[in-house]
C-alpha cells in the first residue's frame, strides 16, 4: 500500500549521512566520554564537534553553551525546574503563554504545588500571544518568561522578538522552546533575547533520544538530575553518543538545507490547505493562514460534524499517518489545551486533525491525501447522527452558520445532561 | 504495515472499518440519542419492535473507532431480543463481544448500552400499552 507520512511533528527518517555518522559510536568509538583513557577523550572529541553544529545551528556564541539531555521534555524540565530553582530567593513567579508544550506546562504545575506561582499569558485565536499581557504579567518577582517559538499544535509562530525585548527591558531571562521551528525556521538565540532555548534532532532528520538546552551563560541554572558531573555539571547522566553525534550532522544539514526544506513544504502546505478547503465543506484552518505567521509544516484542521480519532485511524488504513487533538485520542479525554485556548468550539476540536509535512513529501502525496481524506470524510459524516441532524435543522454548523437549529454544544449537553469540556 | 499494527484488535477494526446496522430505521418505534459526558461524544440508535421483541436496530455515532465498532456490536448483539432481555443488557457483553477494548475506551462501550436503554424507554413512551407486558420497563420509564 501506498504509505505517506504526515506527522513528522512526532518523528522524521534518519538522514543516511546522519546513520553513517553514527554507526561507529555503537562499536568501536563506544568509550565513556567522561572516561580518562583514549577511548574516553576520542568520544568527548565528538561530543565537542556536535555541540558545535548544535550552536551553529541556533546562532549561538560557543558550544560551551550547549547542554545534552535526553529530549525536548527533559530540555523543558531542566530550563523551568533549574531556573526556579537557582533563582528562588529572588523571587517565585513564571509566566508562560497558555499554549506550551506539555512538558512546560506540567513542569510549571509541579513547581505551582510548592509554593511558585505562574501567570499563563492568553493567545489570540489564532493562537499568537498577547503583547501587552506578557508585559503586563511580568513583576518584580519573575525569575523566568517561558515562550515556545512554535507552536506544536497549530503551528503558530510567535512575535519572539518582541517578547525578548519585553524581557530584557524588565531584565527577566526568557526559555525559548524550539522543538517545533528549529531545523525549518531560522533560529537565533541572540535576535531571540533567549537565555534558553530547547530543540531536539529527531523533528530534523537526526535520530531520538538527544535534546540541546542553550543557556546563555549568565542565566543561572542548577541541575535536577544528580549524579556525576557531565555536562558542566548542569546535567548528570552519561551523555548519548551516537544519538549526539548523529544529532549534531543532522544540525549541520539543517544549517545547509533549511531554505530549501522550508520552500518546499511550503508550497505542499499551500496546496494542501487550498485542496482540502475546495473539496471538503464545513471545515476549518486552526492557526493562522500559511504564510508568514504559520510554520510551513504544520497544518490543523476541524471537520466538523465528524470525530477526529475516527479520520486518524480511517488514514491509517489507508496508509497515511496524521495526528489529532480530539478528546478522543488523548488519554485524559480532554480536547488539546491549545484548541481550548483559541476558543475553539469543542464540537470542532473533537474534528481535529493535524498534519504535518516533511522534506520528503510531494506534490502527489498531497493531492492524494486531499482526495483520500474527502472520501472518510463521507464516509464518516454518513455514520454521524450530527450530519444527519444538521442537514434537518436540528443543529446548526459552528463554522458556516445556517441560522437553523441549536448549537451542537447545546444538543450535546442535552443529551449528555451534562455540558462539553 | 498499517493493518498489522492497530490501535485496536482485529474485531474492533473490522466493526469499525465496515460497521454493521449503521443508518437510521424508517418508522422506528423507539430512537434513543445520549451523549457521553467524558469525551462529548454522541450516538443514537433506533429499533423496531415488534410483540415485544426487537426485530431491527440501527445506529449513528459521532465518537472514536470504540465507539462505533461499540455500537455496531451492540446493535448486532440485540436484535432478536426481547423488550425485556434489552435491558437487562450490559456494556460488558460488547467489550467481550469485542475480544475487548482498552480500559480509557470502556465508556465508549457505556455509551452504546445507554443509547439502547434510551431507545427502549423511548418505545415505552410512545406504546404505554406495552409496560404492562414487560416487568421490567416500568422501573426504567420512571
Ligand atoms: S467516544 Fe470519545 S473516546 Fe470513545
Amino acid at each position: 500500500m501506498r504509505q505517506v507520512f504526515l506527522d513528522h511533528q512526532s518523528a522524521t527518517p534518519l538522514l543516511p549521512a546522519v546513520f553513517e555518522a553514527m554507526r561507529p559510536y555503537f562499536t568501536e568509538a563506544f568509550g565513556n566520554p567522561s572516561s580518562l583513557h583514549h577511548h574516553g577523550l576520542r568520544v568527548r572529541d565528538a561530543l565537542k564537534q556536535a555541540r558545535q553544529q548544535m550552536a551553529a545551528l541556533i546562532r549561538a556564541d560557543s558550544e560551551e553553551e550547549i547542554f545534552f539531555t535526553s529530549d525536548g521534555t527533559e530540555s523543558a524540565n531542566l530550563a523551568i525546574k533549574g531556573v526556579a530553582y537557582a533563582n528562588e530567593r529572588k523571587g517565585k513567579h513564571l509566566v508562560i503563554s497558555a499554549t506550551e508544550h506539555p512538558s512546560v506546562m506540567n513542569s510549571v504545575e509541579f513547581l505551582e504545588k510548592q509554593g511558585w506561582t505562574c501567570t499563563r499569558v492568553g493567545v489570540d485565536s489564532e493562537g499568537i500571544i498577547r503583547l501587552d499581557e506578557l508585559q503586563a504579567a511580568i513583576t518584580p518577582q519573575t525569575v523566568l518568561v517561558a515562550i515556545h517559538h512554535v507552536n506544536h499544535d497549530i503551528g503558530a509562530i510567535q512575535p519572539i522578538r518582541e517578547v525578548g525585548r519585553i524581557c530584557a527591558e524588565k531584565a527577566v531571562p526568557l526559555y525559548v522552546d524550539c522543538e517545533a521551528s528549529a531545523g525549518w525556521l531560522p533560529v537565533d538565540v541572540k535576535e531571540f533575547g533567549a537565555a534558553l532555548v530547547s530543540f531536539s534532532p529527531h523533528r530534523f532528520y537526526g535520530p531520538k533520544g538527544v535534546g540541546v538546552l542553550y543557556r546563555n551563560k549568565k542565566a543561572r541554572l542548577v541541575s535536577i538530575i544528580h549524579g556525576g558531573v557531565q555536562e558542566g555539571g548542569r546535567r548528570a547522566g552519561t551523555e548519548n553518543v551516537p544519538a549526539i553525534v548523529g544529532g549534531g550532522v543532522a544540525a549541520a544539514v539543517a544549517v545547509t538545507e533549511l531554505d530549501s526544506r522550508a520552500k518546499h513544504v511550503a508550497e505542499l502546505q499551500a496546496r494542501l490547505w487550498e485542496g482540502l478547503r475546495s473539496k471538503i465543506r464545513f471545515i476549518k484552518l486552526n492557526g493562522p493562514e500559511p504564510g508568514p505567521k504559520r510554520v510551513p509544516t504544520n497544518i490543523n484542521i476541524s471537520t466538523e460534524f465528524i470525530e477526529g480519532e475516527g479520520q486518524l485511524l480511517m488514514l491509517d488504513h489507508q496508509g497515511f499517518a496524521v495526528a489529532s487533538g480530539s478528546s478522543c485520542v488523548s488519554k485524559s479525554l480532554k480536547i488539546s489545551h491549545v484548541l481550548g485556548a483559541i476558543g475553539l468550539d469543542h464540537a470542532l476540536a473533537q474534528g481535529n486533525i493535524i498534519m504535518t509535512l516533511g522534506k520528503d513529501n510531494t506534490v502527489e502525496d498531497v493531492d492524494y491525501t486531499v482526495e483520500t481524506f474527502a472520501r472518510i470524510v463521507t464516509k464518516l459524516r454518513g455514520m454521524s447522527p450530527m450530519w444527519d441532524e444538521f442537514e434537518r435543522g436540528v443543529i446548526d454548523s459552528v463554522i458556516a452558520p445556517t441560522g437553523r437549529g441549536k448549537s451542537f454544544s447545546q444538543h450535546a449537553a442535552d443529551v449528555s445532561g451534562k455540558p462539553a469540556h | 504495515m498499517s493493518d498489522t499494527y492497530t490501535l485496536y484488535n482485529p474485531t474492533v477494526m473490522e466493526h469499525f472499518m465496515n460497521p454493521r446496522n449503521m443508518g437510521d430505521l424508517k418508522d422506528a418505534d423507539g430512537v434513543g440519542e445520549v451523549g457521553a459526558a467524558a469525551c462529548g461524544d454522541i450516538m443514537k440508535i433506533s429499533l423496531k419492535i415488534k410483540d415485544g421483541k426487537i426485530e431491527d436496530a440501527r445506529f449513528k455515532t459521532f465518537g472514536c473507532g470504540s465507539a462505533i465498532a461499540s455500537s455496531s456490536m451492540a446493535t448486532e448483539l440485540i436484535k432478536g431480543r426481547t423488550i425485556d432481555e434489552a435491558l437487562k443488557f450490559s456494556n460488558q457483553e460488547v467489550v467481550d463481544a469485542l475480544g475487548g477494548l482498552p480500559p480509557v475506551k470502556i465508556h465508549c462501550s457505556v455509551l452504546a448500552e445507554e443509547a439502547l436503554k434510551a431507545a427502549l424507554e423511548d418505545y415505552v413512551k410512545k406504546h404505554p400499552e406495552a409496560a404492562s407486558q414487560v416487568g421490567a420497563v416500568s422501573a426504567v420509564a420512571a
